[in-house]
């Protein structure tokens, strides 16, 4: 695939369409809804992205660094979960930067107008608790004139928030943007409402997609906060009991709604999204998720696994890759349907969990 | 109306003077969770501190890099907006002029204040907006018009065209955005007693015209019919981090 690497949405964006059937179609992005039917529910990510990346100084040594917040902490408001890299910034890809000075409890951070200290070490050089010395309004204020998106090598020119922001981004609470909800823009809402297709949101705080470090990546996502208003919870059990389905618009929605529809029922209200979902999970809410292209082996690829069995994915992939798709999160699109269910009986996530670990097993055994 | 606003979440731009201070006090007093943007720190810092709980934000709306940079602070500490007032104006050229004698740079200005501004504001909370309709708390914007929008007065060449764009771009909003459940209302004040009457017209006799606060009781009137009522799930604050 090649990389996308404008930030903008383009009009000409491709879409493929992996059905519940197994068969592959390729399409435009633009003709989406044609393949929505009369009753889905599309669930979207209505998070804003925060300018979370704070380029500063390290006090003690007098080195730069750059802070990218990843998560908020649970002990205060002004308390985040930091990546911290060394000298350097976006141009760099991620693996290739340095790592920052030592960090150590009490090290104070200049980041422009803001100060934060680093509060504890989380068992790896670049991941830190931070606390900011600031009110709440200051915090606002300096996360909001001195940060910048976060962005990556593939993107040369340095991204303004309105590139990250999707047209529906409400609250900021993402720390990189919810991209599949780039494929969204008003005149597909407005062509859903008019094919019978109800639109929904949720807000999820999605975190970092990336740190540069193996051992860091392999525990991403971390866990992520989301609120699902009560209109959008019950849009969903409606459709459910109508047999209607719930389209996921990206990775973040799923992760979720499947958090909060544990138990079959999708509860409305606040909670946090620790699980990650793969091959070996059966999907209890979701029945098809629109997404960016991703490559195998990301925790968003893992994902897709939960909807698809390996074959038809990798059938996907070689389709992505022979018609030059774009990747990343400005890129093209895909539609995944879940593989139409067989007897529940042999969905147990048991058996299933079973047969996923013998294929992985056999998957490293080839190698 | 204290019931009315209670937990109603309201964005005023232009907050620290004329109308847009009359409307942030009269909204703040009936128990509305106010957000404010004006471009003078100590001015948004002692509107604050009077109204206590609002939520002053330093920033210009002609200046496109200040937009998302406002919209981060107003979202994240507000949580969302129901009600957006685009309040804050640019006269064009003070004192007034002809448009022979108008330079384009203070046209140029009123129309990135009154027509960008406004619409670039309205951008950046599109989705708060529509959030806030579908979970039935109702979502309206209001732009604050003026009689020189309708009407030809020599001397009001640039503000009127400006405002004349911004009551169009008002009515096609309200037109494509209907169906998603936010209202777009273009409303005037009429001629009140305000520092840029003032900048305008001099020598007016201040006594013939309206308190802002008059006109801050006709706009919050004018909302209270246009939202439904009681607010659903007024008290409870939309967090996700």
């Amino acid at each position: 695939m090649i990389a996308a690497d404008k930030p903008i949405r383009a009009a000409d964006a491709k879409l493929l369409h992996v059905a519940a059937d197994g068969s592959i179609h390729h399409g435009l992005r633009t003709d989406l809804v044609k393949l929505l039917h009369r009753g889905d529910v599309v669930v979207a990510n209505d998070a804003a992205t925060l300018p979370a990346s704070l380029h500063g100084m390290h006090e003690r040594t007098g080195a730069p660094i750059e802070v990218r917040l990843a998560g908020r902490g649970a002990s205060a408001m002004n308390a985040f979960v930091a990546v911290v890299f060394g000298a350097g910034d976006y141009r760099t890809r991620t693996e290739d930067r340095n790592l920052p000075p030592t960090l150590l409890e009490g090290d104070v951070l200049a980041l422009g107008p803001l100060q934060a200290v680093v509060v504890s070490l989380l068992y790896h050089p670049r991941l830190v608790s931070l606390r900011f010395m600031a009110s709440t309004a200051a915090l606002w204020e300096g996360i909001a004139r001195h940060g910048r998106p976060i962005q990556y090598a593939h993107v040369g020119q340095s991204l303004e928030l309105w590139d990250v922001w999707t047209a529906i981004a409400g609250p900021p609470v993402a720390y990189e943007a919810p991209s599949a909800g780039f494929a969204l823009d008003w005149r597909t809402v407005a062509a859903m409402r008019g094919k019978g297709v109800k639109f929904a949101t949720l807000t999820h705080a999605a975190g970092i997609s990336s740190t540069g470090d193996p051992v860091l990546d392999a525990r991403l996502p971390f866990d992520e906060p989301y609120y699902i208003p009560e209109t959008t919870a019950v849009a969903i059990d409606t459709a459910r009991t109508a047999n209607r389905r719930i389209v996921a618009i990206g990775t973040t929605v799923v992760r979720a709604l499947e958090h909060a529809g544990n138990d079959g029922v999708v509860a409305a209200g606040p909670g946090v999204a620790n699980q990650r979902i793969g091959a070996a999970d059966r999907l209890r809410v979701v029945d098809a998720i629109v997404s960016g292209t991703h490559e195998a082996g990301t925790s968003h690829y893992e994902l897709l696994r939960a909807f698809v069995d390996d074959s038809t994915l990798q059938r996907a992939d070689a389709e992505l890759e022979a018609h030059a798709y774009r990747t990343h999160e400005f890129g093209d699109s895909i539609l995944v349907e879940r593989r139409l269910a067989l007897p529940d009986s042999a969905w147990t996530t048991g058996s299933r969990r079973r047969e996923s670990a013998s294929r992985l097993l056999a998957q490293v055994g080839a190698k | 109306m204290q019931q009315a606003l209670q937990g109603l979440r309201v964005i005023v731009t232009g907050g620290t003077s004329g109308l847009g201070l009359a409307l942030v006090s009269a909204l703040h007093a009936a128990g509305a969770r106010v957000g404010f943007v004006a471009r003078t720190t100590d001015r948004v810092a002692e509107v604050e501190w009077l109204h206590g709980g609002t939520v002053g934000v330093v920033g210009d709306v002609s200046v496109k890099q200040d937009i998302h940079k406002m919209a981060v602070q107003l979202l994240g500490r507000l949580g969302g907006v129901d009600v957006l007032i685009n309040n804050a104006s640019d006269l064009g050229p003070t004192p007034l002029a002809l448009l022979g004698d108008t330079q384009c740079e203070d046209f140029e200005r009123a129309l990135q204040t009154n027509v960008l501004g406004a619409f670039r504001v309205i951008k950046a909370l599109l989705g708060s907006l529509t959030a806030s309709a579908r979970e039935g708390r109702g979502a309206l914007v209001i732009n604050v018009s003026s009689d020189a929008a309708v009407n030809a007065y020599a001397g009001w060449g640039a503000y009127g065209a400006s405002k004349a764009a911004l009551a169009h771009l008002t009515k096609v909003w309200n037109e494509e955005l209907a169906s998603q459940g936010v209202r777009f209302l273009a409303l005037d004040p009429g001629d009140m007693d305000t520092p840029m009457h003032a900048a305008a017209v001099p020598d007016a006799d201040r006594a013939s015209l309206k308190r802002p606060e008059t006109a801050a009781r006709e706009f919050i009137a004018a909302m209270v019919d246009l939202l439904p009522q009681p607010i659903p799930n007024a008290a409870v604050s939309r967090k996700a981090s």
